[in-house]
């Protein structure tokens, strides 16, 4: 893997995210650049899914709730660390979304992508009403929660650099599986379902695969996020619409790619803080970002990596 | 854009009115206001009690902190409603644009998540519309919660109904969300330990659009009073499917909903539903600083052109308490202020004002009382008649 | 016993109102395979429609309902061109981000024009009393028009030209080109019809319940819940089926928590699309 110019690429940007706000002390890039790397999660995952795969998740956002949730109940109730905490996090949104994922996978496109609305729906509605979970109120951490990290401070710093390692460890799985026998299969399945089946490919084994391992990442991050946030409750954790702009990142940066969904997810991100902070176009945000997914859609569906690789073939080679 | 024009109306006032003390130097002070999002219409109220405030304590010099005199500006964004957004933007507020003092965001969720970055930080934050109270209960020292606290919401309505007939069979009716569960949980332990009758306790999801369902299991419990609802929407249509319903309730009190004027479009479906509210225009509380009830409500619907309700009276109220701990304390050195206001116990137009030292609830509010109104018919008009508690009434109650 | 009977009743009522939301999304599916995800955004367009009209401009409330069908029709044409004409024959990806995005430029829009503050429209009529339970006339009225539109899209998809040249373009669409039928043009009407349906659901909604701009969220997810149940792209499954979820919600009220019933409709919905995903009404298509 480490001939390819690529992986090499990625472990540059996973440094230069840990770094910079590190060495120059500044806590507000942190904080802009972990919401960056969030969103890089998110993306990457769900474009195993979408990109490879062709099954579009449009409540790929339980996964990260459900970790959240998770976590923040490990650590709140049982005074488990945030790292075992967010890893048990994981294997456990992994084991069920294993579950789930047997009873969805034999939908097909449109009927599977409002399967997973469904699922996100009712996860939540049910979290809404689990009482050891705090219900429709969620859970509060109280500010003893970060003295085992050496306080708030600390806390969130250490909480980044986990982000980071997670963003980092995102990209990694999503370069080794396109390189891969699995990955090659995935994107068969992508093209043609049923030609894929007939040439021999295990098709409801493998979508159950990329559908669990597209699950654990986020359902860390999940975990990673609700604890520096402080709370955690069932709007919050379950929103639909960071769903969708999940899937508005993926077809941003390309679809398919490796890089695709982290540009998308970065751009995407800048973008909207821009516009927050921007006096005259904040009441826009939704329009502007509307607009924007409509012209790439209806234009430019390989999106930015799509571009790219048409414009300069040869980046098609080192830049996946 | 709204907000653009009154600024420079703001700022030319200012320049108008300064007096011949002009100010030497300026306090920032920060906070997210929700201006996307389903919480925008409420949080933008809550804003404009800050901004009120804000124009004129400049106009009057600014404030007096032990000599010194600070003018006073703002830092604030759009949080979207949204938690995601809450402690980048804080964090941006204090570290950045430098605030030395924090106003909080709108709704209980979103303050929770604020107040980690100002404890942090170790900022002082007045915190409004944060009723909910797990918030202080996570060990903080510079959180001070300006509106009564959740649980107090609806012992008002609930002591007024005792007196009026404690054999009343109550329903709760409440809204599945953080805010109003808190208050319908608090409210039924008091109920339960004032021996009343409980006939039905049911919440419904936030997306509920039809009351009918369990208007009809309200019926058939054969409750006689109904308390609970959530926010605006649900509240509204709850009491306009109850009258269409015929359901025959003596005692309604609903959450939030019947505040607000908009309530009113609902004609005789709104007479007698009562509300708790943080504050009314007519309260009658006579302060030991600032503006009267009545004098704010006049300056308010002078700059803005309508009536305040108790969202941007807090917002005042938050500003008031603010320079009123400054200017006692001498100085802006967080430690100090933060020692007058661990031991303030004040009236303002916005009622009695103390807050809890108890380190396990830091900040909570203490001293203030929940007003009870109802609609009532006066002359064939509607209006909103206070008639709870005795001291601050203007109306008697209509069962 | 009665309570039971009076909210099964009363649900059944709403139900219609339901059915005819889903109606026309579970249309513009079977005809061109296009998921409208704008779906809610046209629901809550249609319900402020009403407001202006009635609140307004004072027109009585269910006159305004000719005025939003036709609105919505035209805007549902103007829709189809913009953001569906290109993304017809490609993945269905494609069809469910562009609609998606109307949705968010929709919302945006409203947001910016109305904030999320509450509107109401005061519509008062007798209803009809039954020991102690009362059914409100609005809830009568919208259910009987909901029906009566029910029965007009009816009419007009099995009756008339227009009708047999959709369902011929829904059937096959290189069929019909064959026969000389202009399928651009099919589409684009089947598109606004399916818009109008749901604009005027909203406006039907707006006579019995106060709304925001962000009220359209819910009914689309109860439209995709009935659009399931009745099968996808058979209008008269999707009344149908909605009057079943009305059924099944009024059913259930009585006996659990109201906030429980969210729940048991979603798991409804995943399990009926995993079991029957025909919809439980599969006619053959209308």
């Amino acid at each position: 893997m480490w001939r390819r110019p690529f992986p090499w690429l990625i472990g540059l940007m996973v440094l230069l995210f840990a770094l910079i706000p590190y060495c120059t002390n500044d806590v507000q890039l942190r904080e802009s650049l972990l919401l960056a790397a969030l969103y890089i999660v998110l993306a990457s995952n769900l474009n195993l899914m979408i990109g490879y795969a062709g099954y579009v998740n449009f409540g790929n956002i339980v996964f990260f709730g459900l970790g959240g949730y998770f976590c923040v109940y490990l650590v709140d109730a049982w005074q488990w660390q945030l790292l075992p905490s967010a890893l048990a996090a994981g294997f456990a949104v992994g084991a069920l979304a294993l579950l789930f994922g047997l009873g969805i996978l034999r939908l097909r496109g449109a009927f599977f992508a409002l399967a997973t609305i469904g699922v996100n729906e009712a996860i939540r509605q049910f979290v809404a009403n689990f009482e050891p979970w705090g219900g429709a109120t969620g859970i509060y951490l109280s500010l003893d929660a970060y003295r085992p990290l050496g306080g708030p401070m600390q806390a969130l710093w250490t909480a980044y650099f986990l982000m980071v390692a997670v963003m980092g460890a995102s990209l990694f799985l999503s370069d080794a599986i396109k390189n891969s026998k699995f990955g090659l299969g995935l994107l068969a399945i992508g093209q043609n379902e049923d030609a894929a089946s007939v040439l021999g490919v295990p098709t409801p084994g493998y979508k159950a695969v990329v559908y669990t391992a597209s699950a654990f990442l986020p359902a860390l991050a999940g975990g990673i996020y609700f604890f520096k946030s402080g709370i955690i409750e069932p709007a919050g954790a379950f929103n639909l619409s960071l769903s969708i702009e999940a899937i508005v990142m993926v077809m941003l940066g390309g679809q398919g790619t490796v890089i695709g969904p982290a540009v998308g997810a970065f751009l995407y991100e800048e973008l909207r803080g821009l516009l927050l902070t921007s006096e005259a176009f904040s009441h826009f945000q939704l329009v502007i970002a509307g607009s924007l997914l409509l012209i790439i859609v209806l234009f430019v569906p390989g999106g930015l990596m799509g571009f790219i690789h048409r414009q300069f073939p040869r980046t098609r080679h080192w830049l996946e | 854009m709204k907000m653009n024009r009154l600024c420079l109306v703001a700022l030319a006032a200012m320049f108008a009115a300064a007096p011949a003390v002009a100010a030497d130097e300026t306090l920032t002070i920060g906070f997210t206001v929700s201006q996307t999002g389903s919480l925008n219409n409420d949080s933008v109220a809550q804003m404009r009690g800050f901004e009120l405030w804000r124009d004129e304590v400049n106009a009057n010099g600014g404030i007096n902190a032990g000599g010194a005199r600070y003018k006073v500006t703002f830092v604030s964004y759009d949080d979207e409603s949204q938690n995601m957004r809450v402690q980048q933007l804080y964090t941006r507020i204090i570290v950045q644009d430098k605030a030395q003092f924090l106003f909080s965001p709108y709704s209980s969720g979103l303050v929770a998540t604020a107040a980690i970055i100002s404890e942090q930080y170790g900022k002082i934050m007045l915190t409004t519309s944060s009723a909910e109270q797990k918030t202080y209960k996570l060990g903080n020292k510079n959180l001070f919660q300006v509106y009564s606290p959740a649980d107090q919401y609806l012992a008002g309505a609930l002591l007024a109904l005792k007196e009026r007939d404690a054999r009343a069979k109550i329903a709760f009716v409440y809204k599945d969300d953080p805010f109003s569960k808190a208050v319908a949980q608090a409210t039924r332990d008091l109920a339960k330990a004032d021996e009343m009758l409980l006939a039905l306790d049911e919440s419904y999801s936030p997306a509920t659009t039809d009351f009918g369902p369990i208007i009809n299991k309200v019926i058939s419990a054969q409750a006689t009073a109904l308390l609970g609802g959530g926010h605006y929407a649900d509240g509204a249509t709850i009491a306009r499917q109850l009258h269409d319903q015929k359901a025959g309730l003596k005692w309604v009190t609903l959450l939030v909903a019947p505040d607000t004027p908009k309530f009113a479009e609902l004609d005789d479906a709104a007479v007698g539903i009562s509300v708790p509210s943080q504050w009314e225009p007519q309260v009658t509380y006579k302060p030991d600083f600032g503006p009267t009830a009545a004098a704010f409500t006049k300056r308010f619907n002078a700059r803005f052109g309508i009536e305040p309700g108790y969202h941007a009276a807090g917002g005042y109220a938050a500003g008031l308490l603010l320079q009123h701990a400054i200017e006692q304390a001498g100085s802006i050195d967080p430690v100090k202020v933060v020692d007058v206001l661990n031991q303030v116990d004040v009236t303002t137009m916005f009622g009695r004002t103390r807050f809890s030292t108890n380190a396990t609830e830091h900040g909570l509010q203490l001293g203030h009382q929940m007003v009870l109104a109802q609609w009532q018919k006066k002359n064939g008009a509607l209006v909103k008649e206070v008639i709870w508690p005795n001291e601050a009434k203007t109306a008697d109650i209509l069962y | 016993m009665i309570g039971i009977a009076a909210s099964v009743a009363d649900g059944v009522l709403v139900g219609a109102v339901y059915g005819l939301a889903a109606m026309g999304l579970t249309l513009i599916w079977g005809v061109m395979n296009v998921i409208n995800l704008a779906h809610g955004a046209i629901i809550v367009f249609g319900m402020f429609g009403l407001y202006f009209l009635a609140a307004a401009l004072g027109v009585p409330a269910y006159a305004a309902i000719p005025g939003v069908i036709v609105l919505g029709f035209v805007a549902g044409v103007a829709l189809y061109w913009i953001a569906v004409h290109r993304v017809i024959g490609q993945a269905e990806l494609m069809s469910l981000l562009s609609t998606f995005a109307v949705n968010m430029v929709l919302i945006g829009l409203g947001t910016a024009l109305f904030s999320t503050s509450p509107y109401n429209i005061p519509v008062s009529l007798p209803g009809l009393t039954w020991e102690g339970y009362t059914f409100t006339g609005t809830h009568i009225v919208a259910a009987t028009i909901a029906a009566a539109i029910a029965g007009l899209l009816y009419l007009l998809l099995h009756r008339t030209r227009v009708g047999k040249a959709i369902r011929a373009v829904a059937g096959n669409r290189g069929a019909a080109e064959l026969c000389g039928i202009p399928t651009r043009r099919v589409l684009a009407m089947a598109f606004g019809l399916g818009v109008a349906l749901a604009a005027v659901s909203g406006t039907l909604i707006a006579t019995l319940f106060p709304f925001t701009i962000l009220s359209g969220e819910a009914y689309q997810l109860k439209s995709f819940v009935v659009t399931v149940l009745g099968g996808l792209g058979n209008p008269a499954g999707a009344l149908l089926g909605g009057i079943a979820l009305g059924l099944v919600e009024g059913l259930m009220t009585p006996f659990m928590p109201v906030s429980w019933t969210s729940v048991v409709e979603f798991a409804l919905f995943v399990i009926v699309l995993i079991g029957y995903p025909r919809g439980i009404f599969a006619f053959s298509r209308s």
